[in-house]
């Protein structure tokens, strides 16, 4: 991987935070969609201390996988509406540094949600999550769901029923990341001396992160080509 | 004059669908070549074949001298494709577009080519405005500076009057006019077959998938067209 490959992949994510910086569609759109959520769950679940350690991490990770599932389909979205995807593709730039470009730049629009919801529910239930590991699992699933995301929204676009298709096909595979990072967030909340279990998790999402990263970027290449 | 593009035998096939038969044609340097038909005759099938946006079923597309699919890269850089989409982002501004395409193209001297593709299209006091704000004239307009951006020397015109007012449409016109006198090979996919007899000097004529007509445009009239149409 070149200079000009990186710099390439600098260019779409630049791009995209920029249209983003002006339009704040989709940063608006996931935070209103996270905080709902977290609402809800709030009300709805009657929960006492135990059952929230256990709740919580899940109710938070779920929420981040579907408010980065709306965002990712709206991004590939406008991308596909003004057909500005299809102007990048013509440009003799390499395919994967399109893709790493448009990851990084939903990768961060998600870590930006994911941030915003930890705070958000440290005060809603009252429980220790602002905690740097909290921090890092995030960050390997935001990794994760986004190199899978990217791939998954710009094959459900080009679809009819795009914005129906892209969870069916999203949930399946983003399952095992999901209930790592689960695993992995119980006992830090609980504040319990299992080092080696929280451990074992991390390691578990940076190899699922490894795989589904490398994966899409040579998946994409065939998902962009009629 | 020597022929830039060329098509032998070229297929596509999309499921059962056979959307392209055995299409075979040259376009020489320098000509502007229009391709015609009806809504489902694989005008627009082709246009994607020949920008590498699709592989080909069978056959075989060489574009000056580079094949498709194998020296995409080589093709794409002497590529510049207009349609009747925007494809540019409308909350940048026309400089923050042009300035995105060209670095993408690398291309050198990049804000004096921008200033200058600018006067040329009329749209310099526009610069710093986002394009959302632009009718659909001017974004037509920036559209046609965004593809001439790394001076390409084939333009693929896609459907590229659907929308515009006369003036725009004579504007684009003149556009066309100079990029050819540039030494610049057109190539415009459209309906309008009048248009296309006033102004391309060949001209392809697709029916289900098939070309029925490759010729002169002088030599060929509206009521040829209408005939295959109807057939």
């Amino acid at each position: 991987m070149t200079p000009l490959f990186w710099r390439a992949c600098w260019l779409i994510f630049r791009k995209d935070w920029l249209q983003e910086q002006r339009s704040r569609e989709l940063i608006s759109l996931m935070t209103l969609f996270g905080l709902l959520s977290t609402l809800t769950f709030s009300f709805a679940l009657q929960l006492d201390r135990l059952s929230r350690v256990e709740s919580v991490s899940g109710i938070l990770w779920v929420t981040i996988l579907f408010a980065m599932i709306l965002g990712m389909d709206r991004s590939a979205g406008n991308d596909r509406e003004n057909e500005t995807f299809l102007a990048i593709l013509l440009s003799p730039i390499p395919r994967a540094a399109i893709f790493i470009g448009k990851s990084i730049a939903n990768g961060l629009f998600a870590l930006t949600i994911g941030a915003i919801l930890i705070g958000l529910m440290t005060f809603l239930y009252n429980l220790p999550l602002l905690q740097p590991m909290i921090f890092l699992i995030l960050l390997l699933l935001v990794v994760g769901l986004s190199s899978v995301g990217t791939l998954l929204a710009t094959m459900t676009v080009q679809t009819r029923s795009r914005s129906t298709l892209l969870p069916i096909v999203m949930l399946p595979t983003a399952l095992p990341l999901v209930l790592a990072a689960v695993s992995a967030t119980i006992p830090l909340i609980a504040q319990s001396d299992v080092n080696n279990s929280i451990a074992m998790w991390i390691q578990l999402m940076a190899v699922l992160d490894a795989v589904y990263f490398t994966l899409a970027v040579l998946l994409f290449d065939f998902v962009v080509e009629e | 004059m020597s022929a830039i593009i060329q098509v032998e035998a070229l297929s596509k096939a999309y499921s059962y669908k056979l959307a392209l038969k055995q299409v075979s044609f040259e376009v020489e340097r320098q000509s502007f070549v229009g391709i015609l038909g009806h809504n489902g005759s694989g005008k627009s099938t082709l246009i994607k074949l020949l920008c590498g946006l699709s592989k080909p079923t069978h056959g075989r597309i060489t574009i000056g001298g580079w094949s498709i699919p194998q020296e995409l890269g080589a093709v794409r850089a002497q590529l510049g494709l207009v349609s009747h989409a925007l494809m540019l982002s409308p909350m940048l501004t026309a400089r923050e577009n042009l300035r995105f395409y060209g670095r993408l193209y690398d291309v050198p001297a990049l804000d004096e080519r921008i200033n200058s593709l600018l006067e040329t299209v009329g749209l310099t006091r526009f610069a710093d405005q986002a394009i959302k704000t632009f009718s659909r004239g001017m974004q037509q307009r920036l559209s046609i500076a965004r593809a001439f951006l790394h001076d390409p020397s084939i333009l693929l015109l896609d459907e590229p009057f659907t929308g515009l007012d006369q003036t725009a449409s004579t504007m684009l016109i003149n556009l066309l006019e100079q990029a050819q006198a540039q030494g610049r090979t057109i190539v415009m996919v459209t309906h309008q077959v009048e248009l296309a007899l006033q102004y391309c000097d060949r001209l392809l004529v697709l029916s289900r998938g098939q070309l029925q007509y490759a010729g002169q445009a002088t030599d060929f009239s509206l009521a040829q067209y209408e005939e295959i149409l109807r057939r």
